[in-house]
């Protein structure tokens, strides 16, 4: 069974997007890229107001061993960034899909590839 | 993730990564596994954190049989060594063991090494997995004038280490051996959980513990006994991610970060392991004394612990700047520091902003200066 939720959506650099409500849409990083990153030490998320652009890098998330960028799955704006996962980088480890959501963003254009849930067990399984 | 900048050493590309005796458990483990100077070596278990955490307070078991193991032999086996290293083995007592390096002719550090003498005319030479080849194939050349054989054992032995406070307890469950008598440094055969082994008190963790030095066929049953006698003291297995976040803390070099050829133990601040005093001539001696001339007269880069005063982290190769932004040193190893909870390095860093306390120096992060505090290694150190 897949640990990604089904009501999501994914890009292939791994970030997770809700569907929108009212507009804005929740971004995270999956379970998979959590597991792979190893304990996420800090997170440099995009200020609130910012213009975020489809497949361009926005931010950057820190571990022990790496550092590598978080992409923005759409393009739009920033609307609000998740303070608690600023303070406690370690809930992007502890619960990925839940507390550890990174930004909400006003979306003026989406990504051109989103997967299904389906498409990114796929997509991580190849 | 795409984005590791801290490889390790190159080895030459293998078709296949070598896989240590326990490689079954550690994927019944369900380790993260990653390529290290071409093994398969278990990077972490669950949280790389907790286990740093683990071995700082309790225990941790690692696996670390990828260590190149070289045997040396014969009435000459301690002159051989004199000869072809920069430390003086053939003074070393049977039992004990000494940090040392191995070095080219112009002085540049080929490899450190912690030499072992079993007995009176044996040594164990362990050196790091990405230079055990150069090491195995520079010494069988600098011991050919001598009486004495050198053995290639990578494959005779397998390594675990058992790191922590609670290490002496847990072995002493599983072991009549002297281990109250086995100083930091030395190392003794003995038997534990029933398998023959060297019981060595060594360790890459600023923590006390021990290294086992076993066959092969026997690390499983001795991983098993070990996870079992250690599972109330709070051992937990360990991966190479926590090993190298414990060996940065406690200010421990590592070669191609710390050492490489290009540096000599006096640039490396390790001068003290260059022993000119001993009998006979050694490879790289005269390139040596030159570098320690130089090194007293015009203080070379100083290998200095630099303390984030951000969050971001500095990684090998990184540089690092004064106030008015001038590059004044490059960063060999960083991470953040479990123990200290913010993002520590080691670099090199010219004399004259090297002293603790230095004011103004920062570290260029992907183009962003992050200022960084000057301290003393090691960053830790345990209480004794």
């Amino acid at each position: 069974m897949s640990i990604n939720p089904e009501q999501l959506r994914y890009s292939k650099e791994h970030e997770w997007l809700t569907a929108p409500e009212d507009g804005t849409s929740t971004v995270g990083i999956t379970s998979h890229a959590a597991d792979a990153l190893g304990d996420v030490v800090f997170v440099q998320l995009p200020e609130v107001g910012a213009t975020v652009t489809a497949g361009e890098s926005c931010g950057e998330l820190e571990s022990t061993k790496s550092v590598s960028e978080l992409y923005a799955p759409v393009s739009g704006e920033v609307t609000e960034v998740n303070q608690d996962v600023v303070d406690d980088p370690s809930l992007v480890n502890s619960a990925p899909f839940e507390g550890g959501w990174l930004f909400k963003v006003k979306v003026s254009q989406e990504g051109a590839d989103l997967l299904t849930a389906a498409e990114y067990d796929a997509f991580i399984a190849a | 993730m795409s984005e590791t900048p801290h490889q390790p050493p190159s080895a030459p590309p293998a078709a296949s990564p070598r896989r240590t005796a326990l490689d079954a458990v550690h994927r019944a483990l369900g380790a993260t596994m990653t390529d290290f100077a071409g093994w398969d070596m278990p990077l972490r278990y669950g949280s790389e954190r907790d286990e740093h955490q683990a071995v700082r307070t309790r225990a941790g078991l690692f696996d670390l049989s990828h260590m190149g193991e070289i045997t040396m032999t014969g009435p000459q086996a301690g002159q051989a060594l004199d000869h072809a290293l920069v430390g003086h083995l053939s003074a070393l007592a049977v039992g004990k063991a000494r940090y040392t390096m191995i070095c080219a002719p112009d002085g540049g550090i080929l490899d450190d090494l912690i030499v072992y003498r079993l007995e009176d005319e044996r040594y164990l030479v362990v050196a790091n997995a990405s230079n055990a080849q150069t090491v195995l194939d520079t010494v069988a050349v600098r011991a050919a004038g001598f009486d004495a054989q050198v053995t290639d054992d990578r494959d005779a032995y397998a390594l675990l280490a058992v790191q922590g406070p609670a290490a002496p307890g847990i072995l002493k469950a599983l072991t009549d051996a002297d281990l109250d008598g086995l100083r930091y440094y030395a190392g003794l055969p003995g038997t534990v959980a029933g398998v023959p082994a060297l019981i060595a008190r060594t360790g890459y963790t600023g923590e006390d513990g021990f290294e086992l030095f076993v066959a092969p066929a026997d690390a499983e049953p001795l991983w098993k006994a070990l996870l079992a006698a250690g599972a109330d003291a709070g051992l937990v297995p360990c991966g190479l991610s926590c090993r190298d976040t414990l060996r940065l803390e406690a200010g421990m070099p590592l070669y191609g970060h710390e050492l490489t050829a290009q540096v000599t133990p006096f640039d490396a601040g390790l001068g003290r392991v260059v022993k000119f005093d001993k009998p006979g001539d050694f490879v790289g001696r005269e390139a040596l004394t030159a570098a320690a001339a130089r090194a007293a007269e015009v203080p070379p880069r100083k290998l200095v612990g630099l303390v984030a005063e951000g969050r971001r982290v500095p990684r090998a190769g990184f540089t690092v700047t004064d106030a008015s932004g001038a590059v004044v040193g490059e960063v060999t190893s960083g991470a953040p520091s479990p123990t200290l909870g913010v993002p520590i390095a080691m670099a090199y860093v010219d004399a004259a902003h090297a002293a603790p306390g230095t004011e103004g120096v920062a570290v260029d992060i992907r183009g962003t200066r992050e200022p960084y505090r000057v301290v003393a290694l090691p960053f830790y150190q345990r209480e004794r």
